[in-house]
């Protein structure tokens, strides 16, 4: 079988599994999983600018406040329904990450973290300023009746389930096909060595941008589907520990890998959901895990297979 | 309270915010300047030397002044002794790598101050200051015979903060004195502008690192002793004077010391002056919008004219 086959079998396996797993899985679980589907979603698309194109970002919430708060606000003051506030949600992650990305990337390295950190900051301050639509920290609830798509109630499990299972399969197999197009070979290029790829003749500011767009509207729809799934819009989701989480998936998962973010995106919930039960200090556990990936593993679980067994892992 | 009185109280205050910004950021920006690493957790090793520094004077008992004395001492050199280990078990580890090692420093500020929220909990507690006399400031306004001196209502000090102005101002003469005239200072200068060089002549350039990297923490824990009494230690209060911080050393130009106090001084004033009259949401928005458009158009800095 050829490398594509065998990934696309390995893609599409997952899919499948998790298709099958919705009727087996006990209640808890299945809640679990259907938000570890939509975080994955977003860490999908914090791997393409990561790990992929070797950007680091901090300030990914941004990106995924700006999804989840196109749809909510739509829905509240202006009296959207689910589909076409959807579409809101994406077209604020395109504008939105479009201007970060005009402006972020002009800087590099040290200076493009920083830069993404601070807007990602005032984003959230600026929601909090404007309190009185967007109610803060408290957030807000959207309703059960508001959350009918199409004849469908989002608020019954499986059919949030499966809403999950189509937004994860959607970004997963757009994010396989992605890499294995020349715009993605150029990306990990890019990525290896930026100043031979200009040298090459590629526009690398243009790619550069594209990354970006692309992860920014992805990372934006994942927070639109969230919000609308679980049914609450709040400023914590444009604070920085949204900007880590993603971080914290993708390298524990394995920066630039297809499957990286899903591990990972697993991992940590499954581990944070476990030692809550013992500690209110449940963030500890988030900050042993960075250190020691950065120190023992930087290429996460995936990428360490990928090295020992499948060298033909996308 | 007429505008004029006004203004002052908020510049005193806004006096007592720049002495310890210009503390902290110093620190970091040393670390900025020599290692070329972002340090993320900083902001932990400021609420370190808060919490330390409340359990000292706990510990103590006695005169406050006693118990405030010893942590002055103690706190910055635990935290110091803290980082110097962090440098040496992990930033050593990887090389000093400045993407890897702001990785490894977000894990650092969670291990820190969730440690703390298990160890020293969630309340924010004072510290007792060591003499603390009210000090009330005359205005002079013109009245019906003539110009006149009177106190207005509200508008007045404590010697205790214009104490931490005096020390914030001795410690940076000190560490001028440390980087200008002093062999250490030396060295570690001759780190900063190029390592490789640094190391063929010899110099320890791993135990300089582990050095600055404690020097700065331990500056960062100064300012939080000096400014718990008036503000309380608590295990978030770490991220406030985290973002100042690099507000200021960016502002101020990454790894310049005397534009990073410039920059300090000039933030501290204008943080106190703007939040009277402006909601302190906006001026902080501002001020991170402000720090991302600089990075983006003038990376050397507004005071800094080095091209680096």
């Amino acid at each position: 079988m050829s490398a594509t086959r065998r990934s696309l079998a390995l893609h599409g396996g997952l899919i499948a599994l998790l298709f099958a797993l919705q009727f087996v899985l006990p209640d808890y679980h299945h809640g679990n999983l259907a938000r570890i589907m939509v975080l994955a979603s977003y860490a999908v698309g914090y791997n393409i600018l990561f790990g992929y194109t070797g950007l680091l970002s901090l300030g990914h919430a941004l990106f995924f406040a700006a999804g989840m708060y196109g749809m909510g606000l739509t829905i509240q003051h202006l009296g959207f329904t689910p589909a076409p506030a959807l579409v809101a949600g994406l077209v604020t992650g395109i504008v939105v990450s479009a201007g970060l990305a005009l402006l972020a990337l002009r800087t590099s390295g040290v200076a493009f973290m920083i830069v993404t950190l601070m807007f990602a900051q005032a984003g959230y301050l600026t929601i909090l300023y404007f309190g009185e639509y967007t109610r803060g920290d408290e957030g807000f609830v959207i309703q059960q009746a508001e959350r009918v798509l199409w004849g469908i109630d989002l608020s019954d499990p499986t059919n949030r389930y499966f809403a999950a299972l189509i937004l994860f399969a959607i970004c997963l197999m757009a994010c396989l096909h992605l890499v294995q197009r020349p715009f993605g070979k150029t990306l990990v290029a890019i990525r290896e060595n930026e100043e031979r790829v200009r040298m090459l003749g590629y526009d690398t500011f243009a790619h550069k941008l594209g990354a970006m767009i692309v992860s920014g509207t992805i990372s934006a729809t994942a927070g639109a589907v969230y919000g609308l799934l679980f049914g609450y819009v709040g400023a914590s989701f444009a604070s920085v520990q949204y900007s880590i989480f993603p971080l914290l998936w993708v390298l524990l998962g394995g920066a630039g890998t297809v499957l990286g973010p899903f591990i990972g995106t697993l991992f940590m919930f499954y581990l944070i959901d476990f030692s809550s039960g013992i500690t209110t200090a449940y963030m500890l556990i988030a900050g042993v895990a960075l250190v020691v990936l950065t120190l023992f593993a930087p290429q996460g679980l995936t990428g360490e297979l990928r090295r020992r067994l499948w060298r033909w892992l996308p | 309270m007429d505008f004029g009185p006004y203004i002052l109280l908020a510049s005193l205050e806004g006096a007592v915010t720049a002495a310890v910004l210009a503390l902290t950021a110093v620190g970091l920006s040393l670390v900025f300047g020599v290692m070329r690493v972002v340090n993320i957790a900083h902001g932990e090793f400021f609420m370190l030397g808060a919490v330390i520094a409340w359990w000292v004077a706990q510990s103590m008992g006695g005169h406050p002044a006693v118990g405030f004395a010893a942590a002055l001492v103690i706190a910055p050199l635990a935290v110091a002794a803290i980082a110097v280990a962090a440098d040496m078990t992990i930033l050593k580890r990887l090389d000093y790598d400045p993407e890897r090692t702001i990785v490894a420093t977000i894990g650092l500020l969670y291990i820190i101050q969730q440690v703390t929220l298990m160890t020293y909990g969630p309340d924010a507690r004072p510290v007792e200051a060591p003499f603390d006399t009210r000090l009330a400031i005359p205005w002079i306004e013109r009245g019906e015979g003539g110009w006149q001196l009177y106190w207005p209502w509200g508008l007045g000090t404590t010697s205790y903060k214009l104490a931490v102005i005096g020390a914030a101002v001795a410690v940076l003469i000190g560490v001028w004195l440390l980087m200008s005239r002093t062999r250490i200072g030396l060295v570690m200068r001759a780190t900063q502008m190029d390592r490789d060089m640094a190391l063929a002549f010899a110099i320890p350039v791993e135990k300089v690192y582990a050095l600055v990297f404690g020097l700065g923490a331990g500056l960062a824990a100064l300012g939080a002793v000096l400014i718990v009494p008036i503000q309380q230690a608590h295990y978030l209060m770490g991220a406030d004077p985290l973002l100042l911080s690099f507000i200021v050393v960016i502002i101020g130009g990454l790894g310049s010391l005397p534009g990073t106090v410039l920059a300090a001084v000039f933030i501290g004033l204008s943080d106190g002056i703007i939040s009277v009259f402006f909601s302190p949401t906006l001026a902080k928005i501002l001020a991170t919008l402000l720090v991302g458009m600089v990075l983006v158009f003038r990376p050397q800095g507004l005071f800094g004219s080095r091209t680096a």
